[in-house]
């Protein structure tokens, strides 16, 4: 009873507010009021006086009349800021409880990952890969297929908050997915950013850009129309994207070795982020480069394999392997023949 | 949300299913279906329709009880809202927990909605940022805001999605399902579950007004011209 009082104590305080401090103060506001077609003018007067003023035919058009307009603002308002708090908060670390496999027997063990850490998972086709990151997702409490808990900082999220849907763990990364919006570079980047509720947006832009085109290795301009990108930099925009303007702290990214950008620096990016990074992935180059390595069987997780140092100091020669077959690709991109001599790719001197 | 409530009176949880074409309501509601099945939830389905359509066989197909209602040429939200309580008494009749109806919201001005029923809204992320925008009545006035094929669009396009669905609403639970995989359909059939149990619709209110539907095209007129247009007519002003 005492809360409904403050709240609507609150709610009568933004109606009272004058439209300059109102915008100054919720920002995002003027993209709501673009949509509804309100220009927010005169600035001196309140917002309760320019709901007031809006005639009856304009507000039908949107399937509102005053007192559900009103309500609408308040909502909105409410809902961005309690948004805005949540994404101050952060994760430090998420616990997976064993569940069971596709025989019914318990799994081996669970894991519990941390932020800056890159894990792959392995197995074949069909094993079960798809089930672990959809627990994770939806954060499964024991009732999914596999029985597993997703537990962010060892906790059991409350209902509530899962089934509203408001707390997003995890961001999803995928060969299959693709830019539908017909914006520019830099008008995507900027939609992306205010629905984030951030500030310094111009440098937040530069930052994603400049990352995107470090990863993708051809460059392209903050005017090219995100649909008009190659496979290789649609991935890399992507990528920086979710690195500097995702709010998940957990990224899932499903087969990005032939996506034709600098994998290795595209994962150490999101590792420099704090988040936790899955990777499903057969690339040896990519799995020597996370610490850890869930493998799945038959819909359970059979191990955990920690990356020896033995197979670090190979991942130092797959590099060099890799960069030389990037160099042979190059010729081909160019025209050019590919007649080398066969010691090339073995030969360390 | 994990228990059904077994109910002693006769009577039955109902769920509006609304959405544009080919938005996924269809996949939704099997996906979800399937879930509550599992859980031993006797679940009927109400496919509402203007024209013939192939939907109800999926549902037959997914051994689900379903009837089918055509609008034919009548306006198919007031052909719905006149249908629902006979829908509502055959689903008591039939036993089930819980009738899902699915209904297209062709114009983007309609909505189903039903004041203490719960209502659930699908739209597909491919149909762009300005839908949330332009969906009006059938998105402001759900409880749960359904988001589909997310699978195949940007992170950064799911999340400005739905930062556009909570403007239009924010009051709704705004959850993402994938109709191939039925990734997310757990959280959906949470929400099912929980819909009011209800025995009869009669005396209860829309909770938005359906189109003034009263001009003489309405009952059939084809002949263009001011001469062949009586009635509640609305006119564009080129001033």
């Amino acid at each position: 009873m005492e809360n409904a009082n403050i709240k609507s104590s609150t709610d009568r305080g933004i109606l009272n507010l004058r439209l300059d401090t109102l915008m100054e103060k919720y920002p995002y506001l003027l993209d709501f009021f673009n949509a509804l077609e309100i220009n927010p003018f005169p600035i001196q007067n309140t917002l309760a006086m320019l709901i007031e003023s809006l005639p009856m035919d304009h507000l039908v058009q949107f399937g509102l009349n005053h007192k559900s307009l009103s309500a609408q603002i308040l909502e909105f308002i409410a809902k961005m800021e309690q948004c805005r708090d949540k994404i101050h908060g952060s994760m430090d670390h998420l616990v997976i409880e064993g569940g069971f496999d596709k025989n019914g027997c318990p799994e081996t063990m669970g894991i519990t990952l941390f932020p800056g850490e890159v894990v792959s998972v392995v197995g074949p086709t069909g094993s079960g890969k798809s089930q672990l990151l959809s627990d994770i997702e939806c954060l499964a409490q024991g009732d999914t297929p596999s029985g597993r808990k997703v537990l962010p900082d060892g906790k059991t999220l409350d209902a509530p908050s899962r089934f509203s849907g408001e707390f997003r763990l995890v961001a999803q990364l995928s060969q299959n997915m693709n830019f539908v919006m017909d914006l520019t570079v830099e008008a995507f980047l900027q939609m992306h950013a205010e629905s984030r509720l951030i500030d310094k947006i111009p440098e937040k832009i530069t930052q994603v850009y400049q990352s995107a085109v470090m990863l993708a290795g051809e460059p392209f301009s903050l005017n090219t129309a995100i649909t008009s990108l190659s496979g290789g930099q649609s991935r890399a925009l992507m990528i920086a994207d979710v690195a500097y303007l995702s709010a998940s702290p957990v990224v899932l990214i499903d087969e990005i070795e032939n996506a034709g950008i600098d994998r290795i620096k595209a994962v150490s990016l999101l590792l420099n982020k704090e988040k936790i990074v899955l990777i499903a992935t057969h690339d040896p180059l990519l799995a020597l480069s996370c610490d850890r390595r869930i493998v799945i069987k038959n819909g359970g997780i059979a191990d955990v394999i920690k990356t020896l140092a033995a197979e670090k100091k190979s991942a130092a020669c797959l590099a060099d392997l890799d960069r030389k077959l990037g160099l042979l690709r190059e010729r081909v991109r160019k025209g050019k023949r590919l007649i080398f001599d066969q010691n090339y790719f073995f030969d360390h001197s | 949300m994990n228990q059904v409530l077994k109910k002693a009176d006769p009577s039955i949880r109902l769920v509006t299913v609304a959405g544009p074409p080919s938005s996924g309501k269809t996949s939704l509601i099997l996906h979800t279906a399937t879930v509550l099945l599992e859980q031993g939830v006797r679940i009927g389905i109400i496919k509402f329709d203007c024209l013939t359509g192939d939907d109800h066989k999926r549902y037959e197909r997914a051994g689900l009880p379903v009837k089918k209602g055509l609008a034919g040429g009548l306006c198919p939200d007031h052909f719905f809202i006149a249908n629902i309580e006979a829908c509502v008494q055959w689903g008591i009749n039939q036993g089930f927990d819980l009738l899902i109806s699915e209904s297209a919201g062709l114009c983007n001005r309609c909505s189903p909605h039903i004041k203490g029923v719960l209502a659930v809204c699908v739209i597909d992320h491919l149909s762009g940022v300005h839908t949330p925008r332009k969906i009006g009545p059938m998105l402001k006035n759900a409880d749960l805001v359904i988001l589909t094929k997310g699978d195949i669009v940007s992170q950064a396009e799911r999340e400005v999605f739905s930062f556009r669905v909570r403007q239009a609403n924010a009051k709704a639970a705004v959850l993402p399902v994938n109709g191939l995989t039925g990734q997310g359909s757990l959280l959906a059939a949470g929400h099912f579950k929980t819909a009011p149990a209800i025995d009869s619709l009669n005396g209860r209110r829309l909770r938005f007004t359906m189109p003034a539907a009263l001009c003489s095209y309405c009952l059939g007129e084809t002949k263009i011209g001011p001469d062949s247009q009586i009635g509640n007519v609305k006119t564009m002003d080129f001033t």
